[in-house]
Parts: structure tokens; sequence; C-alpha cells
């Protein structure tokens, strides 16, 4: 099992060089890419053949009828039959494009029988995929290095295209996928898909994809969302069956963890590492380990740079009164139990989430130490991740 | 312009009073027209600021915040700052003399819609320095992210465009009862020219449309401040009920901002082809259809957002029978230079480059109709290539088109036309290198409104960006020309144009400050 996987993933890199500058549309991987792509040629050589027809008209016009040439005016200015057949022709045109149009639109809402369904929840500024029959859970994150993104280290292919968990699917299986938010409305795209879907918050929406062929799929947000909206790509890695199921027992524990191509040309120096193949689930029991403050400090700016600093500022001087400041703040200079409830269960009808889910016991106590000990806050205290393993048990 | 005016008394106060308190239709027209000059630079420099910041990835000189608050302002601005104003303006210089009308029927009225633009503004512009962020989250406003979580300045958004609002419909008011009333004995409304019909069905338009707009950010403040709950599902209410009032406005919206061009280029081509429109009654039935379809395709922008199968469908055929009257008018425009006799000054070069690029915009606005392609284009920059094709090349075009074709009626001088002609050629290039290269980063996947993007869509950003500042430095040359047309240029004759037939070219040039005191009368 382990060989094969390799050698799938040795597959997989090869294809990966593949993301560059196109100038049209793909067709795609799934028999919907597939209807959407040959609609999309369809209507376009449509449009050529009126285009040139009627700009034909009008050059001739141009280059045979100019006052320059001495041409004179004709005095005709109407005629019925010609104002029917330019409403009527255009309008069977329209009738023929119509058909095949609600033919695949009718097939994409066919969300019924499915083989497996992913829930896919989108919140400022990552998605959250819920494997709802294998019980899997877990969050995906932009991971391009923050140097990077911050202009101090050159560009990679794959700039902002990856993620530190794939979302990793079956081939040839129908997947259904529900879509929603839990704050703002974000997209969840994926063009090889031929899936656009809007995450609403408070409702459900539902589509679905057939991948026929593996591979790595990229795609992101696309509904304007707040202020890393161009930091919520989407990559969808998929696998022959036996490969899935390999994964899936090894995200359960099952089994030794696969290990999964990791779409990146660069090593990632920083915050969240690449490893696909890691458990998600945030909360590991076990005996927590003791850090000095020093590991915690460096380990909490780099959560802070890449999870915080976007609302609060890298200053932690934020953007009052919409993103509060930290430094000076009342609850990172107050109590520690406020402090740790306020990161780990968020501020409710406010942009502040919730982070206990998403981030480990780790880098919630580093980035509390961090805001606690940066800037002008000096209150000096170092919180453990036993701490945050204590908070978790209330 | 001293020659139009009525020179009574000199000095500073005389000329702010001469222009805060006109009631004079030629005065309020240029009034809106330089403030529609004005908001086009405004909103050109953010445009420039965009393009700069995504000529390259991976540059950090713009936050992501202050990326979002620039998208939102160029897109407000450009289209109720420089768009509408422009054919406000255009409107009041012009419907008097076309009908052969003393002024616009309600003056007074006239002045106050102006003046109240200034000021929704400067109200708007002021959120860029208030605490805690502009807004930040596009034009449309989309709940929640501008309720629950927009920054405190959306209340002053608010007010700014309930005033704009109120501005818009007083200005609509105004043009139903300056064409219904004053006609020239004789004008029957079939007999009326184009210009006047677009903008009369425009008027209607705006007085349905924008009462949902403000229908829609009144619903904000509320929930924003008031404890409702309409755009909040934990609370009972659909994010989605603000994207159909929304839409329901902003749908109509677009067709506003592109049936008075109509009007100016269906005036402009039998000038320039010396032959009478073709087709002129379906050209008045073809827009009064496009109209009434306005009112029910706005669901075509919310095709991802799960709407209904059958609304979907409803709204995919609404969308693509737009394409017959559209067609209409671009068949009628090519029927009107088929066989004409053909002269190229500057007006009839926008007027030619808009129906041209106006029928690209059309066809991927056919394509976006498809629901199930649209699933691949919606929210990429394919839908930006398209709206600016129709709202620059389109819109901005005719207005151009409109202010070379009656600017020696304004002043009473030609503009150099060389210089006309090469502020024609560098905007028609500029545009399509400007926006062309859009279609395909929106086909590759680009989302729309990111700050930053992926590397294979370097090559096509960099000439985008350089298109568009080719775009913004043309439009200098534009300003230069209307200065200069205002302070001298050969004298122009009433007539003007060889081909020119209306009203408008039967009173002298530059225009008496005022005309058809004694309305002409129509045979």
């Amino acid at each position: 099992m382990r060989t094969q996987f390799n050698l799938f993933a040795l597959l997989l890199a090869s294809g990966i060089a593949r993301a560059d500058r196109t100038i049209n549309m793909t067709p795609g991987v799934t028999p919907i890419s597939h209807d959407i792509y040959s609609l999309h040629m369809t209507i376009f050589w449509i449009c050529v053949v009126i285009g040139i027809v009627v700009f034909g008209v009008m050059l001739y016009s141009i280059l045979f009828h100019r006052k320059s040439l001495g041409h004179k005016a004709h005095a005709f200015h109407e005629n019925t039959w010609v104002e029917l057949a330019w409403t009527f022709i255009p309008l069977v045109i329209l009738i023929v494009m119509a058909i095949p149009a609600t033919q695949v639109l009718l097939e994409m809402n066919d969300t019924e029988k499915e083989d497996l369904t992913i829930k896919i929840t989108g919140s400022q500024w990552k998605w959250q995929y819920e494997y709802l029959d294998q019980g899997i859970k877990f969050f995906s994150n932009i991971n391009t290095p923050l140097n990077e993104r911050s202009g101090k280290a050159p560009l990679d292919a794959l700039y902002l295209r990856t993620v530190d968990h794939v979302l990793v699917v079956p081939i040839h299986k129908k997947i259904r996928f529900l879509v929603t938010s839990n704050d703002v409305i974000h997209s969840w795209f994926v063009p090889d898909l031929g899936v656009k879907r809007d995450a609403l918050p408070g409702y459900i929406n539902e589509t679905w994809a057939r991948v026929n062929r593996p591979g790595i799929y990229f795609g992101q947000c696309t509904e304007l969302c707040g202020i890393n909206h161009a930091f919520m790509p989407i990559v969808v890695l998929a696998v022959p069956e036996q490969v899935f199921n390999a994964w899936v027992a090894g995200q359960k524990g099952e089994a030794p963890p696969p290990v999964l191509p990791a779409p990146t040309t660069t090593p990632t120096p920083t915050t969240t590492a690449p490893t696909a193949a890691t458990t998600a689930a945030p909360a590991t029991p076990g005996p927590a380990k003791q850090y000095t403050k020093e590991e915690l400090m460096q380990k909490g700016e780099q959560v802070y740079l890449s999870i915080c600093a976007a609302c609060h500022q890298p200053t932690g001087m934020g953007m009052p009164p919409t993103f509060p400041a930290l430094n000076g703040s009342a609850i990172v200079n107050g109590p520690v139990s406020g402090h740790i409830d306020r990161v780990m269960n968020g501020k409710p009808g406010t942009a502040m989430q919730a982070f206990k889910e998403q981030l480990s016991d780790e880098d919630i106590a580093s980035v509390i130490t961090y805001e606690r000990n940066s800037w002008d806050n000096k209150t000096g205290t170092v919180v453990q991740p036993s701490d945050i393993q204590a908070a978790r048990g209330k | 312009m001293t020659e139009i005016a009525h020179p009574s008394k000199k000095g500073v106060i005389a000329w702010i009073e001469r222009w805060l308190f006109t009631t004079n239709h030629k005065d309020i027209g240029t009034l809106y027209l330089s403030f529609s000059l004005s908001l086009f630079f405004v909103g050109g420099f953010m445009a420039m600021i965009i393009r700069a910041k995504l000529a390259v990835p991976g540059q950090t000189w713009i936050s992501p915040n202050s990326y979002n608050e620039i998208v939102t302002l160029h897109g407000l601005i450009m289209i109720f700052g420089a768009i509408m104003p422009a054919f406000v303006g255009l409107a009041n210089w012009m419907l008097p003399l076309m009908l052969g009308a003393p002024d616009m029927a309600l003056p007074r009225m006239n002045n106050w819609s102006f003046w109240i633009l200034p000021f929704a503004f400067f109200i708007m512009l002021m959120t860029l320095v208030l605490p805690g962020s502009g807004p930040n989250f596009g034009w449309t406003m989309y709940a929640p992210l501008s309720t629950t979580y927009g920054p405190p300045s959306t209340d002053f958004l608010i007010v700014a465009i309930h005033l704009l609002g109120i501005s818009s419909i007083l200005g609509a008011i105004n043009i139903i009862a300056t064409i219904l009333n004053l006609r020239a004995p004789g004008m029957t409304l079939m007999k009326m020219p184009i210009f006047a019909w677009g903008w009369l069905i425009t008027a209607f338009l705006l007085i349905a449309a924008m009462p949902i707009l403000a229908g829609a950010v009144t619903m904000m403040l509320f929930d924003r401040h008031f404890g409702t709950s309409f755009f909040n599902a934990a609370g009972g209410g659909d994010p989605l009920l603000y994207q159909h009032a929304f839409w329901s406005f902003g749908h109509p919206e677009v067709y506003i901002m592109i049936l008075p061009g109509f009007g100016i280029i269906s005036e402009i081509i039998p000038t320039f082809s010396r032959k009478k429109l073709f087709g002129r009654n379906f050209m008045i039935y073809a827009i009064a259809s496009i109209a009434i379809l306005s009112f029910l395709v706005w669901g075509h922008h919310m095709f991802v957002t799960g709407i209904a199968l059958k609304a979907e469908l409803f709204f995919m055929y609404l969308t693509m029978l737009i394409a017959v009257p559209t067609g209409i008018k671009v068949f009628n425009w090519i029927g009107t230079m088929f066989r004409g006799s053909l002269s190229f000054e500057t007006p009839m070069l926008f007027a030619l480059a808009f129906i041209f690029l106006f029928t690209i915009g059309g066809f991927s606005g056919l394509m976006l109709a498809i629901v199930p392609a649209d699933f691949n284009y919606h929210g990429t920059y394919f839908v930006v290539a398209h709206f600016h094709y129709v709202l620059v090349a389109g819109a901005l075009f005719s207005i151009m088109g409109a202010i070379y074709y009656w600017i020696p009626k304004w002043t009473g001088h030609y503009y150099n036309e060389t210089l006309g002609q090469i502020h024609f050629w560098l905007s028609f290039i500029s545009i399509n290198v400007a926006f062309f290269p859009m279609h395909f980063l929106g086909l590759a996947g680009m989302p729309r409104r990111i700050v930053d993007y992926a590397t294979p869509y370097a090559d096509f950003n960099m000439l985008s960006s350089i298109g568009a500042f080719v775009f913004g430095a043309s439009q200098l040359l534009f300003v230069f020309m209307i200065i200069q047309t205002i302070r001298g240029g050969n004298p122009a004759s009433a007539q003007v144009w060889e081909g020119a037939e209306g009203l408008e070219w039967t009173v002298p040039s530059p225009a008496p400050y005022h005309t058809f005191q004694t309305p002409p009368h129509i045979h």
C-alpha cells in the first residue's frame, strides 16, 4: 500500500508543473466540467460567427460607403421584414443555445445517489472540511510562507496556491458537497471540478462532483470575504479509492498515515508545516510538554503573524473600532483566564472567531504568551499548553 | 463659457452666486458634466492604484484592507459619480434644446438635485479617513460583510447612498416632466429624438429602481444598529434577501447606465452617415423592451448562491432574451451606416467603437447568461472584463462621443480634430489592452477583488496594467481638449455637422443662455 502510494505521489508531482498560463477555460476532470467546457466553446463559436457577420457588414460600410470615396447616402430607413428577420433569427439561435444549457443545469442539480458527503465550511479566512461518513474533520489554511507574502522572498510557482491540509477525495465516486459558512459569504470554487458554490452563513448549499482523473486541483474563494479574501486557496487531491481508504484509516489513527504529496515546490520554513499526513484533530490527548518562554514567544510570533495579524495588525494596534488594539488591551493585560477564553471561544457577533477547534494547545498557548509579552504589554505571563488543555476540560 | 452666461455682475461672490443659485438648464448641465469629469478622475486614480497593485504579484505597498476600500470606492464613484451625473448633465444641456423647450420643467428642483451630489460624495469620500477603515466590502455591499462585519464608516456610506438616491429620483422626475410636457407643439412622442426616448425610459427605471436600493441600505442600517435580522440567519433572516434586493435595483441600474448611451449613439450614427436612423420605431420598442426585461433578470447575478433550479431557468431564459432587443439596436445602427455617406470625425469614431466593443461586451454577457457556464465565469475576471466592456467602452465612450458631438454647440468652437483623433485612438487601443486580457484571466480562474494572485496570472495582469495606465494618461488629453475648446477654436455654425438633424442645430453656436422662449413648431 505504501509503495503504491508513493508511486502515485510521484506521478502527481510531475503533473503539478502544469499550473501555467492559459487563455481559455480548461475542460476539467469531471463530467460536469466537460459539459461546462463544451457549452462554453459552443456559445463562444456562435458569438464568433455572429460577430464575423455583424462586424463584417459594419466594416464593409466603413470601407466602401465613405463620403471620402464620394459615396452618396441612400434614402431607405425602414423595412419591417428586415426588422422581423433580425428579431426572430437571434431568437431561434438563443433557443438552440438554451436547450443544452438546460440539460446540463438539470444534471448539475441532481445531487442524489452520492457515494460520499463532504461538508465544506468557510470562515474568515480558511476552509473546514468534514467527511460526514468517515467522521474526519479538519481545517485547511493557506501555507504560503509569510516571507513570500510580505515580499521578502522570491515567489515560487505555487505562490498563494498551497494549503496545510488538502482535501483528499476518491476518483470515480459521486461526492456530494454541502457548502456553508460560519461568518460572511464565501464561495468554494475549483475550476477543474466545475464546482462553484456560495457558502452562506446559516444556510447549506448542495453541489457535487465525480472526479475522473487523479491529480491535484487548485481553486480559491471567489466571494469577497474581508481582508484576507485573496488568501483562501483550495487544494483538492483526487486519488484512487484504495489510496483514499488508506488515507482515511491514517486519519482515524487505524493505520500508519500514507505520505501524501505536499503540493509545494519549496520547503515551508515557517508556521504550519505542510504535513498533510498528520492528523488534523487539534486536541491531542496525552501529557502536554512544557516549553520555555523563548520557545513560546518564537512560535507565538509565527502563529500571530499568520492568524491574528490580518485584523489586529503586526504592530498589535488593530484597526479600532472594528478590530481592537491588543497593545495595551484590557483583556490581554488582564487575567489570563479571560484572555484564554477570548482566544478559544471568540466574541459572538464580531469577527473574533473561536479558535479552540482550529489551533492546537501549543499554538494557543504560545500566541497568548506572545500577545501578553509583546509591544507595550509586559505582563510576564507564560501560558503552557497544559493550561489550554485544562481550559478545554472545563 | 463667458459668452453663454449673463455677465451682469462681476466678482467672486457674484460668480459663486451664479453657479450656486442657477436654475438655468445649461448652467446645471455644465455643473453636472464638470462634477462628473472631476469624479471620473478621482475614480480613475483609484483604478490606477488597483492596476499598479496588480501589475506584479507579491507587492505589499498597499494593505489588503486599503485595497478593498479602493475597490469599493472605485465602483461606487464611477457608477454614481462619473457615469450617472454625466448622463444627467447631457440631458440637462440637450433635452430642452432638442425638444424646443425654454428650460427644464422644474428648474429649482434641478438646482437642488445637482447640489445634493457634492455633499453626498463628500460624505462618501470622508469614510476613507474615518477610524477603523472605510467601506471595504465592494460596491455591492453584500451582507453580512457590510452589516455585522462592516466598519463603522458604513453608516456614512448609507447616508451618502440615500442622498444619491434622492438626487437621482429628483433628476428623473424633472426629465419625465420636461419630456412629457415641454415638447414643442407638433412634436409627438414618436417624432421625439431618440436621445430623449432613451432618457425618458431611463428616468422611469431610476424612479423604480433607486427606492429599492434605499430600502436595501436602510435594512442594512437596521441590522447594524437596531437589532433587526433582515440579513442574519441566526435571527430568522437571510443574507440572500440582501442580494435579491440589491440586484433588483442593480440590474435596472446597469441599463440606467446604458440606455441614454443608446440614445446618444442613435443621434451620432445618422449624422455622420448622412442618412436617417434605420428602423426608428423598432429602436424605440427595443429600448422599452430592454427596460421591462431589466426588472426580470436580477437573478443572473446570483446563479451560484444556490437559488432554486426553477429560478435559475427563469432568469437564464429572460437574460438570454435581452440579447434580442439589444441585437435589434446593433443591427439598426449598422443598417443606418449601410449605404450611407460616412465620415469619421471623433464623435463617429467613439460611436463606432461603442458598437464594436459594446457588442463584444454583449457576447460575454450572453455567455454569462448560460447558467452552467456561469458557474465557471462567476466571480472571476471574466465578469470584470464583461462589465468594463459595457461600462467603459459602452457608457463612457458614448459620453465622450456625446461631448465631442455637442461641444461645438456649447462653446461655439470646434474642438481640435487632430487632438480628438489622437485621444480616440489612444483610448480605443489602451482600453482593449487593459480589459481584453481579463477575459483570459477569468477563464483561467482568477477571482475578482483579490489583492494578490498566483504567479501564472502575472503576465496578463502586467499587460492589463500597462493598458490601464495608458488609458488613464490619455484622458488628460480629453481634459486638455475640453479646456482648449472652451477657450477658442474654429467658430462653429448653428448646423455644426453637415448631416445633423434636430432642433438643437437650429439655435446659434454657442447656444444663447436662453433658447426657445417661444416654442418652434414642428410639422
